[in-house]
């Protein structure tokens, strides 16, 4: 099953080594992370979407705790949250394509943010069900390349 | 100050009092403020592995955290077996590597290694110091990471511009990590749970390892088996953390455990592990390991507990307090009475499996067995030495028929199995303890991998003595290939042995030989009463091998037997 965990680490060199080591070392996956400095400069909260059976998921949350430059692990499955990706796509724009991609940026309320002549930079921010939908409709118009953040994930305020 | 001053300081006032080393290049500035320095010790290696295993050794021994110190580069690369073995078997060290400065970081500068790097998978935790302002605090860290919680070995790489560079001495009078919080308390309740579990069953057994030695538990350990009549087991690690001539001890359980410590695994029906890891050597086939048994499992390191086996009673903490609190809900109660005598039949059972298979080898006239020998060394020290080990036949037959009665007085790599560790842990287990008899029971293979710390050994004056079970072969690789693979000795035998006796003299140590049987006692009586470092040759049966045996990936009760 999937998980998204949510880590607190000191923001220092060598952190995300020590975290992607643990993974690669110990066999465990990782589907996608992002890191960036929080409120607190001296912190840093990495998102990390790993999938393993529980007794896998068990063993990444212990040996991330485990770690002396993590802070804090919260298993963000289960919690209702926000989560969100930002993605960049360059897809064709021919002009029979070209109204289409307009068309389908509207309704997912995407942004164009570059435009050449044979092609549009499309950037959507949205949950990864939002992210698979529009892919899958620019797939057939010629997708020529796209950059996703990884997912980030905050805990619903109660 | 200097950082280098700075750096001697602070071990100073962490109460070093020894450190093993070897200089260099990056290192200068430290070996020059060491120069003068008459409270911290420095004992001069002839390689950084030795130096890493010699740290390891004494820490082992005496139960204070071990330090080493060696330059950058090779220096630093040469330490990194001592480290992966500390950190297999949970030793507090703090190594000390000297790095280039650091604007030459990362310009493969001449004797740069990437050892923080390196190291980050074997270590528990390490440190590149960036500025002299930082040392003392990362000193102090570094010590109280290593030896508090699980411990284990911490590496701090030096810059030779921070040690070249001035700041302000400033020790810390606390250490403040927000991200390290080592949990020393059972939970009460799950200790609740756990005796209630113990006492509603009929076939209860102790598995216990290094945790007990480590967190100085033995006695409650054996107050506790005492008080219930409980049946304890001991891993490698374990040995000596609950007395090896108790009534109560099954000796050591696993691929080469006895075949009474198997048996009452495997037919056991709740198992309390304390402070043991349920390492594949000691559970063999994992789906069948303990069949009926529920488990208990007692450990400081959350990751050690369900990563293996699924465990019924999880506690994190202590083993110290943990035995306490369950000595504290048993002690003296009628429940305690009535157990000890509802599982006596069980008891009895452990018996009668000791009874028809014991330990057992037939020492004949001429060629010598390695259990008589390590049997002859028991008897003439008394089962009061401290055993150091290397890896090998000579390891496991140290482990069957050594009794250790006292916690830290068996040194072994049991996690990594590192060859070449046993001679480099005595010297360092003599340096703790200077008074007692250090003993490295080896073979002729392993001895060879660190040989050259004979001559530490020599300049100190460290009167540790070496057995050398030697049969002429890798033992333990020679059995696997006698068994698993039609007895095709590819590279195990070796024809080119040093002299021993005469390489031991060589090093201005003593060397003694024996080739037969009946000369066993008196060589080694020789040899203990030598006055300095003795290389005792023992030239043993090649072809005896290490009963019994569980073949990898077997279920425990499958045992090999003699």
């Amino acid at each position: 099953m999937r998980h998204t965990i949510s880590v607190l680490v000191e923001n220092e060199f060598g952190v995300l080594s020590r975290v992607s080591g643990l993974f690669s070392g110990r066999g465990f996956n990782i589907e996608s992370l992002s890191v960036a400095e929080t409120m607190d400069p001296s912190v840093s909260r990495m998102t990390i979407v790993t999938s393993g059976n529980d007794q896998i998921i068990e063993q990444i949350l212990k040996q991330l705790n485990k770690l002396i430059s993590v802070i804090k692990v919260v298993d963000l499955t289960g919690v209702d949250t926000v989560d969100r990706e930002l993605v960049l796509i360059k897809v064709n724009a021919d002009p029979e394509t070209k109204a289409e991609v307009l068309r389908l940026v509207d309704i997912f309320r995407a942004k164009i943010v570059d435009v050449a002549p044979r092609c549009y930079t499309i950037e959507m921010t949205g949950d990864e069900t939002k992210i698979k939908a529009l892919l899958q409709l620019l797939r057939p118009i010629g997708i020529r390349e796209i950059v996703r953040t990884g997912k980030v994930a905050i805990a619903r305020g109660m | 100050m200097t950082g280098a001053e700075i750096f001697v300081k602070s071990l100073e006032e962490l109460g070093v009092d020894v450190v093993f080393g070897y200089p260099g290049g990056a290192v200068l500035n430290i070996y020059d403020a060491l120069f003068q320095n008459t409270k911290v010790r420095h004992l001069l290696v002839r390689h950084e592995q030795g130096a890493v295993h010699m740290a390891d050794g004494y820490a082992r021994a005496s139960g204070k955290t071990g330090v080493c110190l060696v330059t950058s580069g090779p220096g630093a690369t040469n330490t990194v077996t001592g480290i992966a073995t500390a950190y297999m078997d949970s030793v507090p060290l703090v190594v000390f590597t000297g790095q280039v400065p650091t604007l030459m970081i990362g310009n493969d500068a001449f004797q740069e290694a990437d050892i923080v790097g390196i190291t980050r998978p074997c270590t528990k935790h390490n440190y590149l110091v960036k500025e002299a302002r930082d040392l003392a605090r990362i000193v102090r860290e570094a010590f109280f990471i290593a030896s508090t919680g699980r411990p284990g070995p911490v590496l701090v790489d030096l810059p030779k511009d921070v040690l070249a560079g001035m700041a302000e001495y400033a020790f810390p009078k606390a250490v403040k990590l927000r991200g390290y919080h080592p949990n020393y308390e059972g939970h009460q309740k799950q200790v609740e749970s756990a005796i209630r579990m113990i006492l509603e069953k009929e076939r209860p057994v102790a598995y216990t390892g290094g945790g007990v030695i480590l967190s100085e538990s033995s006695e409650l350990l054996t107050e506790f088996a005492h008080i219930l009549g409980l049946p304890v087991t001991t891993t490698l690690m374990g040995l000596g953390g609950f007395p090896g001539t108790d009534p109560l001890s099954l000796g050591m359980l696993g691929m080469h455990g006895t075949f009474r410590a198997n048996m009452a695994i495997s037919n056991s029906d709740v198992i309390v592990g304390l402070g043991a890891r349920f390492d594949d050597r000691v559970t063999g086939k994992i789906d069948e390991f303990a069949p009926h048994a529920k488990i208990i499992h007692v450990d400081i390191d959350p990751t050690s507990i369900q990563k293996n086996v699924p465990v019924h009673i999880p506690i994190v903490g202590d083993l110290k307090d943990v035995l306490k609190k369950m000595i504290t809900l048993v002690k003296g109660t009628k429940e305690a009475a009535k157990f000890r005598k509802k599982i006596a039949p069980w008891r009895e059972q452990i018996e009668s499996w000791k009874a028809t298979h014991p330990l057992a080898y037939k020492q004949g006239k001429g060629k010598i067995k390695p259990q008589y020998v390590v049997e002859e060394v028991y008897r003439l020290t008394k089962g009061k030495a401290v055993i150091a080990t290397e890896v090998g036949q000579n390891q496991m037959f140290a482990a069957q028929y050594y009794l250790f009665d006292k916690p830290r007085t068996f040194l072994s790599s049991g996690g990594l199995g590192t060859m070449g560790y046993g001679l480099p842990a005595a010297i360092g287990a003599q340096v703790a303890l200077p008074d007692r008899q250090v003993i490295d029971i080896a073979g002729d293979g392993s001895i060879q991998m660190n040989i050259q710390e004979l001559a530490t050994a020599v300049q100190y004056r460290l009167p540790v003595k070496v057995v050398i079970l030697n049969n002429g072969t890798l033992g333990m690789v020679r059995q696997w290939q006698e068994l698993f693979f039609q007895g095709k000795y590819s590279q195990t035998c070796l024809p080119q042995i040093p002299d021993f006796v005469r390489l031991a003299e060589a090093y201005g140590a003593y060397g003694f030989r024996a080739t037969k049987s009946e000369e066993v006692t008196r060589v080694l009586e020789k040899g203990f009463a030598a006055p300095g470092p003795t290389l005792i040759d023992i030239l043993t049966d090649p072809n005896e091998m290490v009963y019994p045996m569980v073949p990898a990936g077997a279920p425990l009760t499958k045992m090999l037997l003699v």
